[in-house]
């Protein structure tokens, strides 16, 4: 079973856009959308949510107005500021450490475990698919894309699948670092702009802190072809394989606005074309051949 | 005034926005705690002052107090440490520096010590001051960076503050505190959806917030139905334009070369203000 995890460090590079073409080009990978924040691989997949977990993260404090006496205590030692005046808790700032719990004297302090979201497991046109949702404000994203993860490597041994492929959230942080630890090749959609190539570097540098064989695509190539050269020089001389650059099109835009990917809205276009030679570079990098 | 600008989805032109405000008001601090992956010094190509290393407290086991009770492991919440009969383990990847373990320690056999998580930069560009923080790469806690980076807010100054991207911690911890909050989106399923997110988060914040339209006639009129239905004031639409996103590409923001967008930037400036004082 091998994993490609698709990152940018930069967000708004097309990583989704392209994740998705990857999952229609390969046939029955597993997909599994790490972007838990604001997950948007399904306005192109479709999935039918065939089962849907509770994901808790973590523990939040809770305090008992008829035994705490507002000593301040708890609030003095919490180090996330999460306990008011009043001596309520904020449930954004709180990140259910305990020590509130372990150090009140009135016993007025219970831990209980908090929602954070939801995991699915789904089924899409192209394979299956583990995804989920951070619900609004809530914390612990890495945990919930590890729960993804795992969601996804069960879909893949009962299918006897060959391939994950993971859309990974921008950044280069927890949620990042748990989608691109343990797998195997990593693409990385960059654009030519001077943020693009600061950010790409970043995440090509995240990569070989943890080992994961980088592969490169420039989105969005034509915008500055200047930039795009200092690219493939800066990789050229990182020995970093460049599997394609896609030029910038609108019909990419009006895929999305249908609700489909560009290998499905145009199969034709010059976009299509360089997305079915990167998602040939991936096969390589793989080792998955004409599998 | 603190102004943050924020962004469910990336790449749809919160940076830029952010950059080009703060160059069109006076008296201005812009903080980037989009820590992650800072790009408004990019921009800005504002000169560096100083840098700071940022540290997080993690504890430190005195090996030869411990007795190996189990306690801490057992009071940590993230599993950051492991006990073993011979041995504590501790991961500090996953270490949330509460203090807790030395609170449960029965020997005291715990202190605390800094781990370096990212670095604090000051910079300027005439009378632009820039701060911003860079998350050393490999490390995931971000949260206590952007708390030190909005250490720095200056109450004398109009603040602006470049949001990380997304909705979970990392951008709560930014928006919070703030005055008002641009949501910069594009007219895009993707935009769209990922807006809805950010306006879910912001309401449950209770910070006030409008929308900003990047790359406007693009895709198509949902996010305007969407914000009319809600009744979510849009302030600002920048048209798509080919010239905007090559100045971009090249590091350049765009009300420089195209000045009219100055005064464009100052007006939803004052019309934030407005609506902050109400």
């Amino acid at each position: 079973m091998k994993q490609l995890t698709v990152l940018s460090g930069k967000g708004g590079t097309g990583k989704t856009t392209i994740t998705a073409c990857l999952a229609v080009l390969a046939r029955n990978a597993v997909i599994a959308d790490c972007d838990v924040d604001a997950p948007d691989l399904h306005m192109l997949l479709h999935p039918e949510v065939l089962k849907t977990q509770e994901f808790k993260g973590s523990k939040i404090a809770v305090i008992d107005k008829t035994k705490c006496d507002n000593c301040g205590l708890c609030r003095e030692k919490c180090r996330f500021e999460a306990i008011t005046e009043a001596a309520d808790v904020d449930p954004v700032a709180c990140e259910g450490c305990g020590v509130c719990y372990a150090i009140c004297p009135e016993n007025a302090v219970t831990l209980i475990e908090r929602v954070s979201g939801y995991a699915y497991i789904s089924r899409t046109k192209y394979g299956f698919m583990a995804h989920a949702l951070l619900s609004a404000g809530e914390a612990n994203s890495g945990k919930l894309v590890t729960l993804v993860r795992r969601n996804a490597g069960i879909l893949c041994k009962n299918e006897n699948g060959t391939l994950i492929i993971v859309d990974g959230p921008p950044g280069i942080g927890c949620p990042v670092i748990a989608s691109v630890t343990g797998v195997d090749v990593s693409l990385v959609v960059t654009e030519p702009t001077i943020s693009g190539i600061h950010d790409l570097q970043r995440a090509l540098r995240l990569l070989e802190h943890f080992s994961v064989k980088p592969l490169v695509c420039i989105n969005m190539y034509d915008i500055n072809k200047d930039n795009t050269e200092k690219i493939l020089s800066f990789c050229e001389e990182n020995n970093t394989d460049v599997a394609g650059r896609i030029p910038f099109n609108l019909k990419v835009t009006e895929a999305m606005v249908n609700g489909k990917t560009i290998i499905e809205y145009s199969p034709g276009s010059d976009v299509a074309k360089e997305i079915k030679d990167i998602w040939e570079s991936c096969k390589d990098s793989l080792n998955l051949g004409n599998a | 005034m603190i102004v943050s600008v924020a962004s469910g989805k990336g790449g749809t032109g919160k940076t830029s926005v952010a950059v080009n405000m703060a160059l069109s008001i006076s008296n201005l601090q812009l903080l980037d705690c989009d820590v992650e992956e800072p790009n408004a010094h990019l921009l800005l190509h504002s000169n560096m002052h100083r840098i700071e290393p940022v540290y997080v407290l993690v504890p430190s086991v005195n090996e030869e107090l411990c007795y190996h009770c189990g306690e801490c492991a057992n009071f940590c919440q993230y599993n950051a440490l492991f006990s073993t009969s011979e041995k504590v383990l501790f991961f500090p990847e996953l270490c949330h520096s509460c203090g807790g373990c030395i609170i449960a320690c029965p020997r005291q056999a715990i202190a605390e010590e800094k781990s370096r998580i990212g670095t604090l930069k000051f910079g300027a560009v005439g009378e632009l001051k820039l701060v911003y923080g860079e998350l050393d790469v490999g490390k995931p806690l971000v949260v206590p960076l952007i708390k030190a980076v909005k250490k720095q807010i200056d109450n004398n100054k109009n603040v602006i503050i470049d949001a990380p991207v997304g909705t979970s911690c990392p951008v709560i911890e930014t928006v919070r505190g703030s005055d008002f909050c641009l949501l910069v989106t594009e007219p895009t399923p993707f935009g769209l959806h990922d807006l809805k997110i950010t306006v879910e988060v912001l309401r449950k914040m209770e910070v006030p917030f409008a929308v900003i339209v990047n790359r406007a006639g693009i895709g198509d009129k949902k996010v305007n139905t969407y914000c009319k239905k809600e009744n979510i004031c849009i302030l600002l639409e920048i048209p798509y334009q080919r010239k905007i996103a090559e100045l971009y590409s090249k590091g350049i923001p765009f009300s420089l070369e195209m000045p009219e967008w100055k005064d464009k930037f100052q007006t939803l400036f004052n019309k934030i203000r407005k609506l902050v004082e109400e």
